[in-house]
């Protein structure tokens, strides 16, 4: 048992968990927020920009180089575009809720 | 930093990003899952920056990609959110592309050895095909959600399929995997020819298998690109043995499983005939048949009338009301009959609209409390003991004809709007729905046409009840 598990193998074994787990946790989104899911889920992908940023920095300048800070740029319209979008529609549920507890407290 | 803080800081990041989605089980904890999200993001993305040799150029084009999605995100009409999230797939898919190449070109900058191993080529593969499809896929679902039809056949609402086109997908999709296999088994010589091959068979294929897919199943569509987009990044996780983006991506892949899953259910077809496309071609003669039925229609003052006499209404909005952006004015029609004492509330049906959750945003955008909201299994069995139901823009969603055996829709989950005791429906004419099947519900005894503008119908209402 001196020999190390291949890398391949561990990630493998993250990427089934983590399945199991977004499979869970997405059956208790509530269907009036399926379109916010879209948008987070959307924003939370963009973490390939951390691919890009690493493709970006090897402080040559290389093809590599320059095909990852097209994709920094790509990746964060998502990041910032979908955090943001998601907050705007999100913003509109808590709204009411907030107006409908004024409500009930005057009442 | 280390590479074992590296790791645990990622750790830290990914359970931020299941806490985002798990806030999402509730309207009341979902602005705060979205917080961890972003807080997540930039734990990611500074962690990232720690072990970068140079990070000016990333900056710079963070900020300047930031900017532009802000921009975007600020200005975005509700009613476009669906083309919104498309726009945003594709953007992931081609950052996967990108990120792929640059695997290849370079892999010692990415902590990989040269020649790149055989099982990291694998997953290089995977992650560039996977988002390849998933860009060329999003920018004609994009375009068909925008309503760029004029601009070019592809990007028309309605399917566009010809002879052969299975077996040319079929065809294309070996020579991806052919290229794929030939790539895997290269060294660092002669691997961009099989690579390049790859890539653009790759793109063509995500054009050709969304183009035979009609604007009705949308819905299924852009989750199924959602969840295309998570494996994209999964992909480039596992070349990369960066367990973040392994995590991170196969979370996003299970939520946009989940929901192709959900909207095929509510249409009662599985996802491989929905994929097929195709569905829908016939409208033409059948709304030619339709015409020779009677069917009564009335003005809004009509409707008006039915409205404030009715103890109970339940309106049902479909994507009528989403392009007419009648959500406003229904809201105030809502206002002015709750005034009266009049119970109203909102039915939707699961696949209401272009995009999941379509009609809760629109509604929630027009500040309509969403304990009025009902989803379709909660108030299906309130239709029979309601006076009005209104239906808004929609049509197969409350199509009778899926509970008869040997329709085309049999067994397709609907609002059962046709057991109230009366039935308005506003439609802008006559015309089929998107699955091309007439619906009796319109010629029923019972049931009011208005005909119109769903925005202009509905204005013309709340004038009346003045």
């Amino acid at each position: 048992m001196t020999e190390l598990v291949d890398p391949t193998i561990a990630n493998i074994t993250v990427f089934v968990l983590a399945i199991f787990v977004g499979y869970h946790v997405v059956w208790n989104v509530t269907p009036a927020l399926h379109t916010p899911l879209m948008s987070v889920t959307n924003a939370i992908s963009s973490v390939v920009i951390v691919g890009a940023i690493i493709a970006a920095g090897p402080g040559t300048m290389s093809l590599g180089a320059i095909l990852g800070a097209i994709a920094v740029g790509l990746a964060a319209i998502n990041t910032f575009g979908g955090f943001m979008v998601s907050q705007r529609m999100l913003a509109m549920f808590k709204k009411k809720e907030q107006k409908g507890k004024q409500q009930r407290d005057v009442t | 930093m280390s590479p074992n803080q590296t790791a645990l800081w990622y750790l830290i990041a990914s359970v931020l990003f299941i806490l985002a989605l798990k806030g999402l089980s509730h309207p009341r904890s979902a602005r705060r899952g979205n917080f961890f999200g972003i807080i997540g993001m930039t734990i990611a993305v500074v962690t990232t920056f720690t072990i970068t040799h140079r990070i000016d150029v990333s900056i710079g084009m963070m900020a300047l990609g930031g900017v532009i999605g802000l921009i975007v995100a600020k200005r975005v009409q509700m009613t476009q959110m669906p083309e919104l999230v498309a726009a945003m797939h594709s953007l992931v898919g081609m950052a996967a592309v990108l990120i792929a190449s640059a695997i290849v070109s370079d892999p010692l900058s990415f902590g990989l050895e040269s020649p790149i191993p055989i099982g990291n080529r694998i997953e290089v593969f995977i992650g560039t095909f996977v988002g390849a499809i998933t860009f060329s896929g999003s920018i004609i679902a994009f375009g068909k959600l925008a309503g760029l039809g004029k601009y070019g056949r592809i990007f028309s609402s309605a399917p566009v399929s010809f002879p052969g086109q299975h077996l040319l997908n079929l065809i294309l999709a070996l020579i991806m995997i052919g290229a794929g296999i030939v790539f895997t088994s290269s060294g660092s010589e002669g691997q961009w020819t099989p690579f390049i091959v790859m890539t653009s068979v790759a793109f063509l294929l995500g054009i050709l298998i969304i183009i035979p897919i009609g604007g009705a199943d949308m819905p299924v569509v852009i989750s199924m690109l959602n969840s295309y987009s998570g494996w994209a990044a999964t992909g480039i996780g596992l070349s990369l043995n960066n367990s973040l983006l392994i995590i991170a991506g196969a979370l996003v892949g299970s939520s946009g499983a989940i929901l192709s899953y959900i909207m095929c259910r509510a249409m009662n077809r599985p996802f491989l005939s929905v994929i097929m496309g195709g569905f829908g071609g016939a409208e033409g003669d059948l709304s030619a048949n339709a015409e020779q039925k009677e069917v009564k229609s009335g003005s809004p003052d009509d409707v008006a009338f039915l409205l404030s006499n009715a103890e109970s209404v339940i309106i049902i909005p479909g994507y009528g009301l989403a392009v007419g952006r009648a959500q406003h004015a229904v809201k105030e029609l809502v206002e002015k009959l709750t005034t009266r004492g009049v119970r109203v509330r909102y039915a939707i049906h699961p696949v209401a609209g272009r995009m999941p959750g379509h009609m809760n945003v629109l509604l929630a955008e027009a500040d309509v409390p969403y304990d009025q909201v009902v989803e379709m299994e909660d108030i299906n069995s309130d239709f029979s003991s309601t006076d009005v139901a209104f239906v808004l823009g929609a049509n197969d969603v409350v199509n009778p004809l899926a509970e008869q055996p040997g329709s085309p829709i049999f067994g397709m989950p609907i609002l059962k709007s046709h057991k109230a005791r009366t039935v308005l429906v506003n439609k802008r004419s006559m015309a089929a729905g998107y699955a091309g099947i007439d619906n009796p519900l319109f010629y029923m005894d019972k049931t009011m046409m208005v005909f119109g503008d769903a925005k202009k119908v509905v204005e013309s209402i709340v004038i009346a009840l003045e």
